[in-house]
């Protein structure tokens, strides 16, 4: 018994990684549903932050990350997205990371065909814009000249009915930033520090430690935090999508890594123990 | 601009939004930039056929003329021609090869991250001192707390993982920045002062 315990240091990795592809497959494939459970209270923040804004309210999405991160934010930015449209807020969607552009029309055109909203009077897409800080600063003074005055579809902002409404940080009601790095931080260095403008932030789950201590000193409004953020976010608009569906696999998926370090544990001391005797 | 911020006088605000303008036309140029540079290390590559590199280098190489092409001629033209010739039905080339390459390829790279996780974890995670058990501990603790089935496995599993996230590891993140923010004024103003002088390689 000891020895084969002793063997199990030893163990192959490939079969840890059938192990883990199994239990993430096998949740997708019978559709397991497991209840998202109670709802985090950095998510119910920025949650009830967009609820209680006026009908007609500014939200400036910054779509800051790029496909890698996209199954943990892309859940959370669909449903954030849909949370506004019901609530008849307009949409300013943007973007300082590279690859965001694309993600910005992969959530916002479908949802807003969905939803019956125009482009322009409900919801802007004014894409990329390179730059990094200086756009997050400039947007403070003034947000079609940061932009050139242009749209993603190459449209003029200032003809747009919305931009008649949106001039400066002073006229958005929140920005929400979704990242997989710590670029929140700056926009709430250079955004809320210096404009005053609300943040909110969805982020994957590795970064979140980095932000929680921003969230408690309320230079965040709310935190999204993860896939489990995603899918309480879901939860809360009652639209469950990947996000809820995600998390049965992840719920497995974190059971098995446990039991792993367990295994491993039990095998390290087994073998320890014969290397005494 | 530290000025301004603490003066906002129209001069210093003018000179201010000059400045803003200027960083976000280099920010542009720095992207073109590193553009020129992956396409210039990759095409040494394949000059010289460094070993076990140059096929990696023809991928990248044209992958990237592929989206650079796709990109410049058919942009975000919903319906232009090149797109009905190509039957892409929904939005432009760029975006369907974005969506249809990109997304699976980069995706798929973050995906693999949880195979090395677990396989680091059962390897490396040993209970050997005191530390390593509380660290141990607090990592189930966190992990069960995430996910459904710890709130299944006894209901103060997300109240907890919540306590951990905002006292204990907010507690040790503010030390962290703390530090590193002393730190980084510390050595700027070494740098200042010229006391510190080897970024220049004295």
């Amino acid at each position: 018994m000891k020895k084969s315990l002793t063997k199990l240091e030893g163990l192959d990795r490939r079969w840890i990684y059938l192990i883990i592809f199994i239990a993430v497959l096998v949740p997708f494939i019978t559709r397991l549903d497991l209840p998202v459970g109670r709802h985090s209270p950095s998510t119910t923040a920025i949650y009830d932050y967009i609820e209680e804004l006026p009908p007609g309210s500014i939200i400036a999405i910054a779509f800051d990350y790029g496909p890698s991160a996209m199954p943990e934010l892309e859940p959370a930015v669909r449903a954030m997205v849909r949370h506004a449209f019901e609530r008849d807020h307009r949409i300013f969607a943007m973007t300082i990371h590279p690859q965001g552009a694309l993600m910005i029309r992969r959530v916002l055109y479908p949802l807003a065909e969905e939803y019956g909203k125009q482009a322009g009077v409900d919801y802007i897409n004014a894409g990329f814009k390179p730059g990094g800080v200086a756009v997050i600063l400039g947007m403070g003074r003034d947000i079609v000249r940061v932009f050139e005055d242009t749209d993603a579809r190459g449209q003029r902002l200032s003809s747009m009915p919305m931009m008649q409404d949106l001039r400066t940080y002073d006229d958005i009601a929140i920005l929400v930033d979704l990242a997989a790095n710590t670029l929140p931080l700056a926009w709430v260095a250079y955004a809320h520090e210096q404009y005053r403008v609300q943040i909110g932030a969805a982020v994957t789950a590795v970064v979140a430690t980095d932000l929680y201590t921003f969230w408690k000193s309320g230079q965040l409004v709310g935190l999204i935090n993860g896939l489990k953020g995603a899918a309480e976010y879901e939860d809360l608009v009652s639209h469950p999508g990947w996000g809820v569906q995600g998390m049965s696999s992840q719920s497995i998926a974190h059971v098995l890594i446990i039991l792993l370090i367990v295994l491993g544990n039990i095998s390290y001391f087994a073998s320890r123990r014969r290397a005494q005797a | 601009m530290i000025v301004v911020f603490f003066v906002p006088h129209a001069v210093g605000t003018k000179g201010y939004e000059l400045l803003l303008e200027w960083a976000r036309i280099i920010g542009a140029f720095a992207l073109v930039l590193g553009l020129g540079s992956l396409f210039r290390t990759h095409w040494d590559k394949i000059r010289r056929r460094r070993r076990g590199e140059w096929p990696y280098s023809i991928v990248t190489l044209a992958s990237f003329v592929l989206m650079v092409w796709a990109g410049l001629v058919y942009g975000n033209g919903e319906g232009s021609v090149g797109t009905r010739l190509l039957a892409v039905e929904e939005g432009t080339l760029f975006q369907w090869l974005f969506d249809n390459v990109e997304v699976p390829l980069d995706a798929t790279m973050f995906a693999l991250l949880s195979f090395f996780i677990a396989s680091a974890a059962y390897r490396t995670f040993r209970a050997r001192n005191l530390e390593a058990t509380l660290l141990l501990i607090t990592a189930v603790i966190v992990m069960l707390g995430r996910v459904p089935l710890g709130e299944m496995m006894h209901e103060r599993m997300p109240g907890l993982y919540e306590w951990i996230m905002q006292y204990p590891a907010v507690a040790g993140k503010r030390g962290i920045l703390f530090g590193v923010a002393l730190g980084s004024i510390a050595t700027s103003l070494r740098i200042i002062l010229g006391i510190e002088r080897s970024h220049l390689g004295g």
